[in-house]
């Protein structure tokens, strides 16, 4: 064939030499051109929306992204408001079978939104500052746990909570451990193992030196058993939260120091390890995605979830093997959170469990949990939260358990609320199967 | 430690999930990595085996007698005529009564959403009272909002089709949804959990205001066909559910994507490899490889959003589609597979890959994977690339399944055949 037949729109057949012409100018910020153009309007997304399914009034991820984000490039164009309608589950990055980064895009424009659109001076606006800055405020209610769980237990604060910031009265409010993961560490000294060659950064997060620090204390026990050297880097909330309510400059910060910090950590010879799917959904994901700091890419590619971690690095399934739980743990009905299951770990814990002798954990299947974070405390979402929900709660129901396994706070939270069953976090099962009780009693 | 199973299939839709099961069914530790969701959500549910020969005769009868005159490097040339056959038992029996068609050789023809008909060997019960070789008239109902769906202009074009019934075409308003754009989750929702909703006449339940609103416009017809957008979990209770309320009998009108029929049967798969004790990883990757000292690959890196995990087996199946689930892919001089990087034969020439007719002759069509009858990839030598990898589906080159319409029966037939041997070789 000769470009006379047929014209070209490079220097021709065999001309290695194409220059491609620049018609955007370079991009300063994030650029989600290429994201948005690969969007082939195919609506799978829509079709994984938790929230669209259930409610009328959301326009589903296809929207909120790529034609949200065309729609933008007219001046004239504010963000809409049903943004604040998304849960942040990320199951639409999953879906798309063309890699548009929706989460990416969805965080964008709800930080715009925030931004431009919604009053600094609104309820919402606190509401939701509150919300997403849970880890400002633990430290409070941390001081004084007991009163704080007394008070935050009174059907007046709860009353309170919903007709002044518009938090649910429906939920009871997770209660504050009467000493913190961080006190206890510092309390029995550190670590309890040195050792050069197998080191990690414990990134607990908020909820689990807050309120679940059995589950942090399950890993120390879990990991030391295995010969680690632990450390715990001071560090900020994941910026989870943070994201969900477009508080975007909040979670920068926190972005900013957890970075730092763990970045030290690397260059000690540590891998980073996370017990919560969200946090480390975080760090790995939605840190390079959204920031630039020094250090983010390795953070990142450093950054395991617990239980990989150990698969990977050490036989854990061979060490598991044989080994039972006594009376401690019967059998779970277990559910997969959406930010494991994004991070290909959906299937993890039924596998390793597998392994233990005398407990099953049953999946309930891929539905949502339909709480995410801090989307289901909000009032106006409690109802579409339980309606997402309620696929989970019936196939918990289903299953042949009576107490659930998770490893996401949040979900945990709306499995009890939803059916009563007592949640445990998969770190505690390992603990009890490779450590014992007596002697995690004893520590 | 690399995370261990015998079997390693890369991909999951119909491919991919078919592979897993064999390999499963020879008792070997199998586990299914998946990046994005697969295609099936955006395919019809239905399970084609051949509609049209290469040469564009057709619609076909009998697709199994014209398996056998497919030209060489076909997929069901390579694979063979028995394999279909088996492959499509081991469906019939994932399926189990979720699928009808089973009982004949013969294609079916299951109207579409365009008012086409199309030959297919399996079709999901819900669309089972709907087939244009059935004589009975049929009234189809669409929806105001959603689009996707004429009813008028499919019933004409049905009958211009030369279909054998009078077909009639009405649009009304879906009870309970009140945007414009709701996704067809919602329609299926509303069904399935039989919510509550406000009409003119007060208050009702979704099933019971729809049919309430079909009736009404409802002549004599023996029949009535819907959008497929009835239910999802509960779909044949819904379906039965209007039926009896109707006094007709109840079917859906397969949809582009995104498809609930496409949906059901990849939940049925999903559901099919938990039963199976397949191991199931979703939302990954694979990035890398690296190959053992026969030149076998000894182990696969997945990318867990940026950490890489080593997963090892001992026999590989890759299943990761064509060029829509970009199992093949493109640049400017190339065509190429990701993984693995196996040879996709195709011309130097850009302009020599496609025709000017848009509906024409496509070659890019077939482009794929060459493989030999072990379906093991082959190198420009024709010399296997991989001794422990084999391919299926989609991925597969020398075959044009749209123009066809054989591309479930493809991805069945390879997939069988892929994972009963990949899996018989791993127990050894």
């Amino acid at each position: 064939m000769s470009d006379a037949q047929q014209p070209t729109d490079d220097g021709g057949p065999g001309d290695d030499d194409f220059e491609p012409i620049q018609v955007f100018p370079e991009a300063e910020e994030m650029d989600l051109r290429p994201g948005a153009d690969n969007c082939y309007k195919c609506s799978t997304c829509d079709t994984n929306c938790p929230v669209a399914e259930v409610d009328d009034e959301f326009p589903g991820p296809k929207f909120q992204g790529p034609e949200q984000w065309r729609l933008k490039r007219q001046d004239d164009h504010d963000i809409d408001d049903s943004v604040m309608k998304c849960s942040n589950c990320m199951r639409c990055d999953s879906a798309c079978p063309s890699e548009v980064p929706l989460s990416q895009m969805h965080n964008t424009a709800r930080a715009e939104y925030v931004e431009e659109n919604m009053s600094k001076l609104s309820r919402e606006y606190w509401r939701n500052r509150m919300l997403a800055n849970y880890r400002r405020l633990a430290p409070l209610g941390s001081m004084f746990p007991r009163t704080t769980n007394f008070m935050m237990g009174l059907s007046a604060t709860q009353w309170l909570g919903e007709k002044l910031l518009g938090i649910t009265g429906q939920r009871e409010f997770p209660e504050f451990a009467t000493e913190t993961f961080r006190e206890w560490w510092t309390a029995r000294g550190g670590a309890q193992v040195e050792n050069a060659d197998k080191r990690i950064a414990y990134f607990h997060g908020c909820y689990a030196n807050y309120n679940t620090p059995e589950v942090a204390k399950a890993l120390v026990r879990v990991y030391e058993h295995f010969g680690y050297e632990i450390m715990v880097p001071n560090q900020h909330c994941s910026g989870t939260p943070m994201f969900a309510n477009g508080m975007l400059e909040d979670a920068r910060r926190s972005a900013e120091t957890n970075v730092r910090e763990l970045a030290w950590a690397l260059e000690d010879g540590a891998d980073i390890i996370a017990s919560c799917s969200s946090c480390s959904m975080s760090l790995r994901q939605e840190y390079p995605e959204l920031f630039d700091f020094e250090g983010t890419e390795e953070v990142a590619a450093n950054t395991w979830d617990a239980v990989e971690y150990l698969r990977v690095h050490e036989d854990l399934e061979g060490e598991l093997e044989g080994t039972s739980v006594g009376d401690k743990f019967d059998d779970f009905a277990y559910h997969a959170p959406c930010h494991a299951r994004n991070q290909g770990l959906d299937g993890q814990t039924v596998e390793v469990l597998d392994a233990i002798d005398g407990i099953t954990a049953h999946d309930v299947g891929d539905s949502c949990s339909g709480i995410s974070g801090t989307y289901g405390w909000k009032k106006e979402n409690y109802e579409t939260s339980m309606k997402i929900g309620s696929e989970m709660f019936e196939h918990m129901e289903d299953a042949d358990a009576t107490s659930g396994l998770t490893e996401c706070p949040t979900c945990s939270m709306q499995m009890e609320h939803g059916t009563g069953y007592e949640i445990t976090h998969t770190l505690e099962v390992l603990e009890a199967a490779l450590v014992g009780p007596a002697e995690a009693d004893g520590q | 430690m690399a995370i261990e199973d015998d079997v390693l299939v890369i991909g999951g839709g119909l491919a991919g999930v078919t592979a897993a099961l064999a390999a499963a069914d020879q008792s070997a530790q199998v586990r299914l990595v998946s990046y994005k969701q697969s295609t099936l959500r955006h395919a019809s549910g239905l399970i084609d085996v051949l509609g049209y020969t290469p040469t564009g005769d057709g619609p076909l009868v009998d697709p199994f007698e014209a398996l056998v005159d497919l030209p060489e490097g076909h997929p069901y040339e390579r694979v063979g005529l028995e394999a279909v056959r088996e492959a499509l038992s081991f469906f019939d029996e994932i399926a189990g009564d979720a699928y009808d068609g089973g009982h004949t050789d013969a294609n079916a023809l299951v109207p579409t959403h365009g008012g086409t008909v199309k030959p297919t060997a399996r079709y999901p019960v819900s669309t089972a009272a709907g087939l244009a070789s059935d004589g009975r008239d049929t009234l189809l109902v669409g929806f105001e909002t959603l689009p996707d769906f004429e009813a008028p202009l499919a019933a004409s074009h049905l009958e211009a089709a030369g279909a054998p019934f009078a077909a009639r075409g009405i649009t009304v308003r879906f009870p309970g949804i009140v945007r414009d754009d709701a996704k067809v989750t919602r329609y299926a929702h509303l069904l399935d959990q039989d919510e509550a909703v406000t009409t003119a006449a007060g208050e009702t339940t979704a099933r019971d205001a729809l049919a309430d609103i079909v009736r009404s416009q409802l002549e004599d017809e023996a029949r009535v066909g819907f959008p497929a957008i009835l239910g999802d979990d509960h779909a044949n209770a819904v379906r039965a559910d209007l039926a009896e309320r109707l006094g007709v009998d109840v079917f859906e009108v397969p949809m582009g994507p995104p498809s609930l029929p496409g949906l059901r049967l990849e939940d049925l798969l999903y559901d099919a490899l938990e039963d199976a004790s397949v191991r199931v990883t979703t939302g990954v990757p694979v990035v890398e490889y690296e190959t053992g000292t026969s030149g076998q690959i000894d182990h696969v890196v997945v990318d867990r959003n940026g950490t890489e995990i080593p997963h090892r087996a001992d026999q590989y199946v890759l299943a990761t589609g064509g060029l829509v689930g970009k199992g093949v892919r493109s640049e400017r001089k190339r065509v190429f597979e990701p993984v693995f990087d196996c040879h996709v034969p195709h011309p130097a020439d850009r302009y020599d890959w496609f025709v000017d007719d848009v509906f024409g002759d496509q070659p890019y069509a077939r482009f794929g994977l060459p493989v030999d009858r072990d379906l093991r990839p082959l190198d420009p030598g024709d010399e296997p690339e991989f001794s422990n990898l084999r391919a299926a589906g989609a991925v597969l080159g020398g075959y044009d399944f749209a123009a066809e319409k054989s591309g479930s029966g493809v991805s069945l037939a390879t997939g069988y055949v892929a994972g009963q041997r990949a899996g018989m070789e791993a127990r050894q």
